[in-house]
């Protein structure tokens, strides 16, 4: 995928030169399958079936767009980028890491849709649809109810008022 | 009266409902008439980014369309993560006329010039500063870790906002408030931002190494910018307590919350009865 990336998205992983900063900067390496030092060395294997592992991998989903990589890059490679390509193109291809899933993408599926229909986030709604999703239905049972004390869960959704341009949004996202 | 527009972001309306009321109270103090950019929508926030390129450009764009149809020229961003959004996507629009034509016709709408994004530090120091002292009543005399999180001063070429590694501007404004700011580390650690729901696990980690430094350190509060990482240092304390086993009991102040409460406004007008780690001021 590293001309994939050159030409879609601009930016070249074959500038890397293994210094490791990305990784000893993030947060969540201890947590991913592979670190973004690891994933730039695929990119720039050009080999297939590590293009699959990489769209496979759990670490695209955990990476949580802090953006410390590229802050620390001397080639000033913008990984934060990429992890974004990577994703979409994991979902484009049905790829997606199981586990990943049935939480986090689950959580990105829940959020969107709500947008699709309010134009505006919406917790309890949105929280709602994830439960379903992810069948973690006791997840957070006994935080809702102080949020919702402290005046911090509104029970109605704030709605745009023009929906048609919302869904002439998604709709061109959808097709 | 000053008259600008205004962003406040979903968060600002349900779980970061006090920042969006110390924001206002402060401006009212400051003679501020914030104007809501009409009809805005969601910015998209991590969902859209990760899913897909093009909707994660135009919600911001739709907002940013909004505000220039009623002719705002700067808008108020106190949101740390839609103020990210919006800068980056009016950057990559301008800079790419294709992108910005193809985004334009998704949302059937138009953007002829940038216009200026604000987070809120830079709001305080343009607007309220340069007439804070005379409004002190209550010096905020404490030790204080100031927490900048991700997104203020991040993709920084694109922000240009403050320094990259540790950042001074909201130790600056603490100080002149009569806060004692704390040396530390993790000023721009990230506190798991949008895995909060879908992986409690994690930002109780990441959170945890933020509170617990913050405490080491002397501090007597944590102060934020970023809707976020309230929710995750203030809401998820008692997964962030479990993980590290011991009860931290420091809070987190929004920093027009502190200023608020400098300036005499009582818990209604800064809202800080509405975070589940108690403040005692």
């Amino acid at each position: 995928m590293n001309n994939e990336l050159d030409i879609h998205i601009g930016v070249n992983p074959a500038r890397c030169y293994q210094c490791g900063k990305c990784s000893a900067g993030c947060p969540l390496a201890d947590d991913m399958d592979f670190t973004s030092n690891v994933v730039m060395r695929m990119l720039q294997s050009e080999d297939e079936s590590l293009d699959k592992e990489l769209l496979q991998s759990q670490a695209i989903w955990l990476c949580a767009s802090c953006e410390m990589c590229i802050s620390r890059c001397p080639m000033e490679i913008d990984i934060p980028k990429i992890m974004d390509y990577l994703r979409q193109q994991s979902i484009a291809k049905g790829l997606q890491n199981k586990s990943a899933n049935k939480n986090i993408i689950s959580f990105h599926h829940s959020f969107l849709d709500m947008i699709r229909f309010t134009g505006r986030s919406y917790e309890i709604g949105m929280i709602a649809d994830y439960k379903l999703r992810s069948r973690k239905l006791l997840q957070d049972l006994t935080l809702a109810p102080k949020m919702f004390l402290k005046g911090k869960l509104p029970l109605f959704p704030e709605m745009v008022k023009d929906r048609k341009n919302i869904k002439r949004i998604f709709k061109h996202i959808d097709t | 009266m000053t008259k600008l527009g205004f962003y406040p972001g979903c968060s600002l309306e349900g779980t970061a409902r006090e920042y969006n009321e110390s924001v206002m109270s402060l401006a009212t103090l400051f003679d501020i008439q914030l104007e809501q950019v009409p009809d805005w929508n969601c910015c998209g926030a991590t969902a859209a980014h990760n899913l897909n390129k093009i909707l994660s450009l135009s919600l911001p764009a739709r907002i940013l369309a909004q505000a220039e149809k009623a002719g705002m020229k700067e808008i108020i961003v106190p949101c740390a993560a839609c103020y990210s959004r919006l800068s980056v996507t009016q950057h990559e629009l301008f800079e790419n006329s294709e992108l910005k034509k193809q985004v334009e016709e998704v949302m059937d709408m138009t953007l002829s010039s940038p216009i200026r994004i604000l987070n809120v530090v830079q709001f305080i120091q343009e607007f309220i500063l340069p007439h804070l002292s005379e409004k002190i009543v209550k010096p905020f005399d404490k030790e204080v870790a100031c927490y900048y999180g991700c997104l203020l001063v991040r993709p920084h070429d694109i922000l240009q906002f403050d320094r990259l590694e540790d950042p001074q501007t909201i130790d600056r404004i603490m100080e002149q408030l009569g806060a004692k700011p704390i040396d530390w580390p993790f000023k721009t650690e990230c506190c798991g931002a949008g895995l909060s729901v879908s992986r409690t696990d994690l930002v109780a980690k990441l959170s945890g190494k933020i509170v617990k430094e913050a405490t080491e350190r002397g501090a007597k509060a944590i102060i934020t910018a970023c809707p976020m990482c309230h929710a995750n240092l203030d809401m998820r304390r008692s997964a962030i307590n479990s993980y590290l086993a011991k009860k931290y009991d420091v809070p987190v102040l929004y920093i027009t919350q502190a200023i608020g409460m400098a300036c005499g406004l009582n818990n209604k007008q800064t809202g800080i009865y509405r975070h589940l780690v108690k403040v005692n001021n």
